[in-house]
């Protein structure tokens, strides 16, 4: 067995961290603008202090704070749309799996077609006419997760429909609701979490990119994708505006992908696949 | 076979239309169209006229069926910034995109393969685990971020190429990378599992039985057969180029569609973006109808069925 | 090793390195194969034939199997210490292989014909209307009919037996000196499978070529092959020409076997099945390996296990009660 990934459980846990406590860990707010103190550089160059451990931006905010905020972002936006997404794509894969026929065939089609047809562009569609925001993200990024759930979660199914017990549940009578919820659902439960663990970093590198093409959760909010998007006309002046976002975006996807691959290992090797 | 591609242009027309309607039903049931359609200082009889074209004073059937009917015609609504057809805004930009596109694939495909496969030769060891390590990278990595990283490092401090826009060979270099990258890993994920299986199989030991060069075995026999599950994911790796294409123009300012699509957003050109989709569902349909047709040449027991 | 010896094997070891433990698969395997002669190998499934086949062709599955020990001459010269290199020009012109399954033995993306001038042009370099010639002439040779238009079908276009001819068409286009067949007619339809012997009977009588035939069937033993070796248990057991070994089977495990094939004369109408398991591979016992299911195992069976005794001319058996 494989040693547990602690680098990447560390890194996690910190980030974990920085979103539930952000104002008690973020030494200045992250949307007060201090216009005097901006493009201050990191405290390890030229001309940086440890007043602002990481520099500021453009407009003078404390990059530091604007990043523990960050955390806050991309960590809910992930757990929600997770569990809508996931959630759907779990229902969708069950249904599918267990009755079969017609509803499979139609299913599996959209399934198809959503995998055809990228679901960012959908996301820019609902940023344009609903607007910005929270909820948007989250439907946006839903579209984007549910296919790839119901397909692994049918084929889990498909299996799980030829066991003796799902035969004996039939013949004492159980309806089908109750078979799916009461002998399909806990046995696909591990492979779920499994999905949902390997799709943080697919969720986290979503949102930031909707943010980057100015179609996630407006400014001021800080998100990390925008931050990047902010810093990216300096880049000649002051890197560390839009290098330091990526940095940790980068790090939070390696760390979630390394824990998911562990864990998978763990729970279900059969889905080395994925 | 013939049966076959017809069956696949169908299923391309389905799906045409459900993105028609959904596009549709989002630009009417949210909000006013009018103030969507239209900028902000257009005129009373401006709006009028809007409202006379596309029948929005009469049933939502009756606008839909005025949408498709227009969108037949190849008309696909004004683009408010831009003041032009927006059709025609899309087709004068794709030139741009369809520059770099292929660059990006062969270098994806250049050095996603070949990785691929000596990560599945050295299965286990120190190579494939680098080559793991690559993989996990290109998906951590944010496209956009690359692409900033890259003209910081090659644009600001070397000096060695251009930061962005169109222009001579030099300007393709930084563009091509960060769209290749965004691709590389998933075909090395891909080539390799499916090589770890495709040489387990029996035909591979006969070919071995017979004499041949490992050489043979491998890149023949081997990447063939391994080549099929890539093919058969075509579909999601246009889908990934086209939007690796919106962040990469974004990043380095290229006038591709790709920019078209950004500009869109963030000056709320709905119409622009509305046609944007509906002409890119197109391209990726007709994309994906061309690889159905190669798929079939690779893997005869399709093209002969 | 006396002269007309084409193939001789000693004390072949290979096993399975797993997480759970070694694997003994194939345990001090010896026998050799004369020039020209059918040798049937025969044993249950699990008993390390097919195993013994894939060491000796040096074809193990990657990773975790290995041969550890033991000797493989093929021609006079120990095939175990070839480079893989070297290994390349045994493979196909001095020995060769048919696989079991014929559906998955060839490649479904490549034409038969593209298949055969692989093998063809290892022996003759010529052009490819050449090599066309010689891939219809191979298959006219395993009595393919129309074998001008087989050249360029795929697989899939032809039925499991007559891949299994194609796969046999490969395998020999090498003009091997031994031929490997592993139950190469266990996949196909029963009246297809008598057709396939009496062509690699025919095959092996016109070429000269030595066959190693494995199979778990008695019966077709006595159809095929000369002499029989009867493996359990990763070890040959008993190894003589097949008339004596079926009239006087002299390990029990072979007069088991031999109860247990269906007679049109059947004496007393009922096939006899071997009671109890063959012992794990992972944790085999010292003694004789077929103790356990042994009507006349003692003491002596368990402590240790028995040499290899003459009992007729080329006869021998594993069996401490032929203990002189």
């Amino acid at each position: 067995m494989r040693r547990a990934p602690w680098i990447p459980i560390v890194i996690i846990s910190t980030m974990l961290a920085m979103a539930l406590f952000a104002p008690l860990l973020a030494p200045y707010s992250p949307i007060d603008q201090t216009l005097r103190d901006k493009l201050l550089p990191p405290f390890w160059m030229e001309g940086g202090s440890t007043k602002y451990l990481l520099g500021t931006d453009g407009f003078g905010r404390d990059i530091l704070s604007r990043l523990i905020y960050g955390a806050r972002v991309s960590l809910l936006v992930a757990v929600l749309a997770l569990t809508a997404g996931g959630g759907i794509g779990l229902t969708i894969g069950i249904l599918a799996g267990y009755l079969g026929g017609m509803i499979d065939n139609v299913l599996m089609r959209l399934v198809d077609a959503a995998f055809t047809f990228p679901a960012i562009l959908f996301a820019l569609l609902l940023a344009v006419t609903m607007g910005q925001g929270m909820a948007t993200l989250v439907i946006a990024i839903s579209l984007l997760l549910w296919a790839s759930f119901a397909r692994v979660i049918r084929g889990e199914v498909l299996a799980l429909k030829q066991r003796d017990f799902v035969a004996l549940a039939k013949v004492r009578g159980c309806s089908s609701l109750r078979i799916m919820a009461t002998h399909i659902l806990p046995n696909v439960l591990n492979t779920f979490m499994v999905l949902v663990t390997l799709n943080i970093g697919v969720v986290i590198v979503a949102e930031a990119s909707l943010s980057f093409l100015g179609a996630g959760i407006p400014p001021p909010t800080p998100t990390w994708g925008l931050m990047i998007s902010e810093g990216r006309g300096r880049i000649a002046s002051a890197w560390w505006v839009a290098l330091i976002p990526g940095i940790a975006i980068t790090l939070l996807v390696l760390s979630v992908n390394l824990f998911g691959d562990w864990l998978r290992d763990r729970l279900d090797p059969r889905l080395r696949q994925l | 076979m013939q049966r076959y591609i017809v069956h696949r242009l169908l299923q391309g027309l389905v799906l045409l239309f459900m993105v028609a309607t959904i596009v549709f039903f989002l630009g009417r049931l949210t909000g006013n169209p009018v103030d969507l359609m239209l900028p902000e200082e257009a005129t009373a009889e401006d709006r009028q006229a809007m409202i006379q074209a596309l029948g929005l004073d009469g049933s939502v059937y009756e606008q839909f069926v005025i949408f498709i009917t227009n969108a037949f015609r190849g008309d696909l609504g004004m683009s408010i910034r831009m003041r032009q057809p927006a059709v025609d805004a899309f087709f004068d930009r794709l030139p741009n995109t369809l520059a770099i596109i292929p660059w990006a694939l062969l270098m994806a495909m250049a050095i996603g393969i070949p990785l691929g496969v000596v990560a599945a030769l050295n299965r286990g060891n120190f190579i494939d685990r680098l080559a793991g390590g690559i993989g996990v990278l290109g998906i951590a990595m944010p496209s956009f971020w690359l692409g900033i990283i890259l003209i910081f490092v090659f644009s600001v401090e070397l000096g060695w190429l251009p930061s962005g826009r169109m222009g001579g060979p030099e300007h393709y270099v930084l563009p091509v990378i960060t769209l290749g990258a965004f691709l590389v890993a998933g075909f090395m994920r891909l080539i390799r599992s499916s090589m770890l299986e495709v040489m387990e199989s029996e035909f591979v030991k006969l070919a071995r039985i017979k004499g041949l060069s490992e050489w043979v075995v491998i890149w023949k026999h081997c990447l063939r057969n391994a080549l099929i599950p890539v093919l058969t994911l075509w579909g999601v790796f246009v889908g990934n180029l086209i939007t690796g294409a919106i962040v990469t123009e974004t990043v380095f300012a290229w006038p591709g569609v790709g920019r078209l699509t950004y500009e869109a957003v963030i000056y709320r050109d709905f119409p622009l973006l509305q046609a944007v989709i509906i002409l890119k569902a197109i391209l990726i349909l007709s994309i994906n109808l061309l690889v159905d047709i190669l798929y079939a040449y690779v893997d005869p027991r399709i093209r002969l069925s | 090793m006396t002269a007309d010896t084409i193939l001789e094997v000693r004390g072949l070891r290979t096993y399975f390195f797993l997480r759970r433990g070694v694997l003994k698969a194939v345990d001090g395997v010896s026998f050799s194969l004369r020039k020209g002669e059918v040798l049937g190998l025969v044993g249950e499934s699990g008993c390390g034939k097919s195993l013994t086949a894939l060491s000796v062709m040096r074809l193990l599955p990657k990773g975790s199997a290995r041969t550890v020990e033991g000797q493989v001459v093929l021609d006079g010269e120990d095939i175990l210490t070839k480079s893989l290199n070297e290994m390349r020009t045994v493979r196909g012109r001095k020995i060769s292989m048919v696989l079991q399954d014929p559906q998955t033995s060839l490649n479904p993306v490549f034409t038969i014909g593209n298949q055969l001038r692989e093998a063809i042009v290892r022996r003759f370099k010529g052009s490819r209307a050449e090599l066309d010639r010689e891939s219809i002439q191979a298959l006219r040779h395993v009595e393919i009919a129309a074998p001008e238009q087989r050249i360029g079908q795929f697989p899939h276009q032809m039925s499991g037996g007559m891949k299994q001819r194609v796969v046999g068409a490969i395998a020999i286009s090498g003009k091997p000196e031994v031929l490997i067949a592993d139950e190469p007619t266990t996949a196909l339809d029963v009246t297809i499978q008598l057709q396939y012997l009496k062509l690699l009977k025919r095959l092996q009588r016109e070429t000269g070529m030595a066959i190693l035939f494995i199979t778990h069937d008695f019966g077709v033993v006595a159809r095929m092959c000369d002499r029989v070796a009867v493996m359990y248990a990763g070890r040959i057991v008993e190894c003589g020409p097949v008339r004596q070994v079926f009239d006087n089977p002299s390990h029990p495990y072979t007069q088991a076997l031999i109860a247990s094939v269906p007679k049109m004369e059947g004496t007393d109408g009922r096939l006899r099945t071997i009671e109890g398991q063959p012992p794990s591979l992972m944790n085999l016992p010292v003694g004789c390996r077929f103790a356990d299911r042994c009507a006349f195992a003692d003491e002596r069976c368990r402590e240790a296990y028995p040499g290899t005794y003459q009992v007729g001319a080329d006869h021998t058996a594993d069996c401490w009660r032929l203990a002189p």
